[in-house]
């Protein structure tokens, strides 16, 4: 369970993030974005799905759509292991995976979990990455 | 000075980019972990996203030296890579100096459960091995983490185990003990 000082500190560290430099500009949702969540739409049938742009605040250009953290709510994972579960979510963005998303946060939970911690988590700082190789995953 | 996430990690100059390292472990992890009260505020230290794996630029004497690239990744060479070691990561970087927050949180992890005896390597530095290990894995981000050879997941799924209290189970089975255990013993023993 989250607490108070916790989830203090999580806002508090994704304002430094300026999560909200990620989108596609003035809030739009850019194509990729819109595709990772049709794709997710219709392979999981989820009851919330939260997807966030966090390209943002990493080494990526403005308007990039490479980074993504999303929260995936189905009935489709139940009695699957965090592992085939990611796979799942995986497999449905194959495409995008290959293409232009360098990194894909997940929380994949069962509806009863999600109940339990309604709450996408916030990705930790960008380190850098390699700067030489920008735009590579 | 002992690692502390609200310090700026001051990395020391490294003797060759292409390291495997040994995860440098405990060092100023006690300060900030501890299973009192709940996993929540281990969890809470560890998203404070403490850069590094220790404090001070201190090396044990499990490090070793800088290693050759790869020299080719096949599915039969990354096989034995990922067995030889019973704690493998894939990372963007260094433990001492990771350069994604996805692969620091890993090293973060490994830190606050005292792992000291790790294998690292460094996908950056080896474009192969970048891509060979999201092949061999079928996996398609780093960081990737392998314990006693079978692949386990990447960062959200490490934080999970540990959160939840899956990955004290899994590295006793390693025979590895959780620093976490202990911590844990002292607070309930006052």
């Amino acid at each position: 369970m989250l607490s108070g000082r916790l989830v203090a500190s999580l806002v508090s560290m994704a304002g430094r993030v300026c999560l909200s430099r990620g989108s596609a500009g003035a809030g739009t949702v850019g194509p990729v974005e819109a595709a990772i969540r049709a794709k997710l739409e219709q392979a999981l049938s989820p009851e919330v799905l939260e997807l966030r742009n966090e390209s943002g605040g990493h080494a990526v250009p403005p308007g990039s759509e490479t980074h993504f953290r999303v929260a995936v709510v189905s009935s489709r994972f139940e009695g699957l292991s965090p592992l085939q579960r990611h796979r799942l979510v995986h497999d449905a963005l194959s495409e995008e995976l290959a293409g232009p998303v360098h990194a894909l946060a997940i929380q994949a939970r069962t509806p009863a979990q999600w109940r339990e911690n309604p709450q996408l988590d916030t990705s930790p700082p960008c380190l850098g990455g390699n700067k030489k190789t920008r735009g590579t995953p | 000075m002992r690692a502390s996430g609200r310090r700026t990690w001051q990395p020391r100059a490294e003797a060759s980019p292409q390291v495997v390292n040994r995860g440098s472990g405990v060092e100023g992890s006690g300060e900030q972990a501890g299973m009192s009260g709940s996993l929540g505020r281990a969890a809470a230290a560890l998203l404070r996203w403490g850069r590094g794996a220790g404090g001070g630029g201190l090396r044990g004497p499990g490090v070793w030296a800088a290693r050759s690239s790869s020299g080719g990744c096949s599915a039969e060479q990354l096989d034995a890579l990922v067995k030889k070691d019973k704690v493998v990561v894939f990372l963007k970087g260094t433990p001492e100096q990771p350069q994604c927050g996805f692969s620091n949180a890993v090293v973060q992890i490994l830190r606050l459960h005292g792992v000291r005896d790790y294998a690292a390597y460094n996908v950056l530095d080896d474009p192969e091995l970048r891509q060979g290990i999201k092949d061999y894995s079928n996996w398609p981000t780093i960081p990737q983490v392998f314990l006693n050879g079978e692949f386990v997941g990447g960062c959200d799924i490490l934080l999970q185990m540990h959160q939840n209290g899956d990955l004290v189970e899994e590295l006793k089975k390693l025979g590895i003990r959780s620093i976490l255990l202990d911590e844990k013993k002292d607070q309930d023993s006052k």
